[in-house]
């Protein structure tokens, strides 16, 4: 246990790197996720089918091959983040930094559609031939009528998608990135009389970050979920 | 085309699909251009001379590939999922039972295996066991990392699975005398497998997915066959490419397999969906 009293301070950056990874891809792969979800159920066939081809194949590779390409492959042809150098205090939001979002974002972006997906077909279609039937235009059969109950439907399958993200982020920490992972390899290589309470005290971190999302979705769930 | 009833709108009249067919149009010009232009990028940064694919097609390393990466990596998750299974269904009955010395633990160790992320796990495992081993030991630490997480999770499927067998079943076995384990063993299990089944399959998608987190103990498998490869030759793109396709091709398998157990086993009702804590598991969704 003294590792990690010693060296709090490390242990606290870590899990800065770990929050900051989350929270960044989390709202990124909302946005990118609510855009593929628009494509996937809009009314043109071939541009669903090519989004549900996509979506498919990146839901099917891992994502330590997302991130492999990011790193070692996507810069020999171009696509690297030598632009990105952020630093505010310990936290380093490098080149490694981007590549970890840019990887998460993807992968888990194509979770969040199929989870807004699900919801938007858990919406009963005499919903939405009701909002037709009472004079509502395409506009106002989406906004005040599919669209609320879908997002609402959507929200425990979202929590789990964010909460699975939040615990991918560690696969930042193979490539680089100097978060809690990153930290406990350092650690065990250090000190290795004392990786069980290491491993312990990083577990148990996360089982605290899962909670706290847990509980947000819960409330979101419980002011929003649609009674059926 | 006809378009089927959506919740979002109506099936379209003649002008809306002269308007589709346009968009349509634009939308395939616009894809095309975009594949074109990934081609040319590709092209343009020599991603396809021969030096950089022939790797990939020569017998040796379609050899190392086939049989040390993805059979190792197959029977890694195979192997993690059976015995994800045992301790699924060990800690699963034991959530359910009727004693609080028996039923707490089960929770704690189910909750916390779910909760801790399995690449940590690995690490643990890897440096405590794993390390003087070799690269059995990397095996191993996968195998047994993923055991773990798997088995928290398919230990919920297998909760869901026996409390969605009707109640009456269980009423019914106890009314002609049977006892609380036969009627678990007799009555509840096996129609609680059948339900279960597709869930498990599905589970072997996430497995064989989590199986490259091996990557970080130097596990044998694809990514390591891969990672020799593009370190040999510099041919990062295509091989990215190929071992992407290999995990695709074997994960699009595993779904259809569950997709077909489901139609077949279980009927058309909805796959048993295991709230909670994130298990995104891969393949097209039904």
């Amino acid at each position: 246990m003294s590792v990690v009293l010693d060296n709090l301070d490390l242990v606290l950056w870590a899990f800065a790197h770990t929050v900051a990874l989350f929270l960044i891809s989390g709202v990124l792969s909302l946005l990118l996720g609510t855009f593929l979800v628009a494509l996937r159920v809009g009314p043109i066939p071939i541009l669903r089918r090519a989004v549900s081809v996509y979506v498919t194949l990146i839901r099917n590779t891992p994502l330590l091959i997302i991130f492999i390409f990011f790193r070692f492959a996507g810069p020999k042809i171009g696509i690297n983040f030598n632009f990105v150098d952020i630093v505010w205090g310990d936290l380093r939001m490098n080149n490694f930094f981007a590549a970890a979002i840019a990887a998460l974002t993807i992968y888990t972006s194509t979770f969040v559609s199929e989870a807004i997906r699900s919801g938007i077909n858990a919406v009963p279609l005499g919903q939405a031939e009701a909002a037709r039937a009472v004079g509502l235009s395409f506009g106002g059969v989406m906004q005040q009528v599919v669209l609320p109950q879908a997002f609402r439907a959507s929200v425990p399958p979202l929590a789990s998608v964010q909460i699975a993200l939040l615990k991918n982020t560690t696969v930042a920490g193979v490539f680089g990135v100097a978060e809690a992972l990153f930290r406990v390899r350092g650690f065990t290589n250090n000190f290795p009389g004392e990786r069980v309470g290491i491993f312990i005290t990083f577990a148990l971190f996360f089982v605290v970050l899962v909670e706290i999302v847990s509980f947000v979705a819960n409330r979101f769930e419980r002011r929003w979920g649609v009674a059926r | 085309m006809s378009t089927q009833a959506s919740v979002l709108f109506d099936a379209p009249g003649p002008k809306a699909e002269a308007r589709h067919r346009l968009y349509s149009v634009l939308v395939l010009v616009g894809l095309a251009g975009l594949l074109a232009f990934m081609l040319w990028r590709l092209w343009a940064e020599n991603q396809f001379t021969e030096a950089k694919w022939e790797p990939l097609v020569t017998p040796r390393y379609v050899e190392a590939l086939l049989l040390d990466g993805l059979l190792t990596t197959l029977q890694m998750a195979a192997l993690s999922v059976l015995f994800a299974v045992v301790f699924g269904l060990v800690f699963g009955i034991g959530k359910l039972s009727d004693h609080g010395v028996v039923r707490w633990p089960c929770w704690a160790v189910v909750e916390f295996f779910r909760a801790v992320p399995v690449l940590l796990l690995m690490i643990l495992i890897f440096f405590s066991y794993g390390i003087d081993r070799g690269a059995s030991g990397a095996y191993w630490s996968v195998v047994f990392a993923l055991t773990l997480y798997n088995g928290s999770v398919l230990a919920e499927v297998f909760r869901a699975g026996i409390q969605a067998v009707p109640r009456g079943q269980s009423e019914a076995a106890y009314a002609i005398g049977m006892r609380k384990s036969q009627v678990m063993m007799q009555i509840l299990l096996p129609q609680a497998v059948k339900i279960m089944l597709p869930a498990i399959i599905s589970q072997m998608v996430v497995a064989l997915k989590d199986t490259s987190l091996g990557f970080a103990v130097a596990a044998p498998g694809l990514t390591q066959v891969g990672e020799a490869i593009y370190l040999q030759f510099g041919n990062q793109i295509p091989t990215v490419m190929v071992v992407a396709a290999f995990y695709i091709g074997a994960n699009l398998v595993l779904t259809a397999l569950a997709t077909w157990v489901q139609k077949r086993f279980v009927g058309e009702k909805e796959p048993l969906a295991v709230s909670g804590v994130g298990n995104m598991a891969g393949g097209a969704s039904a």
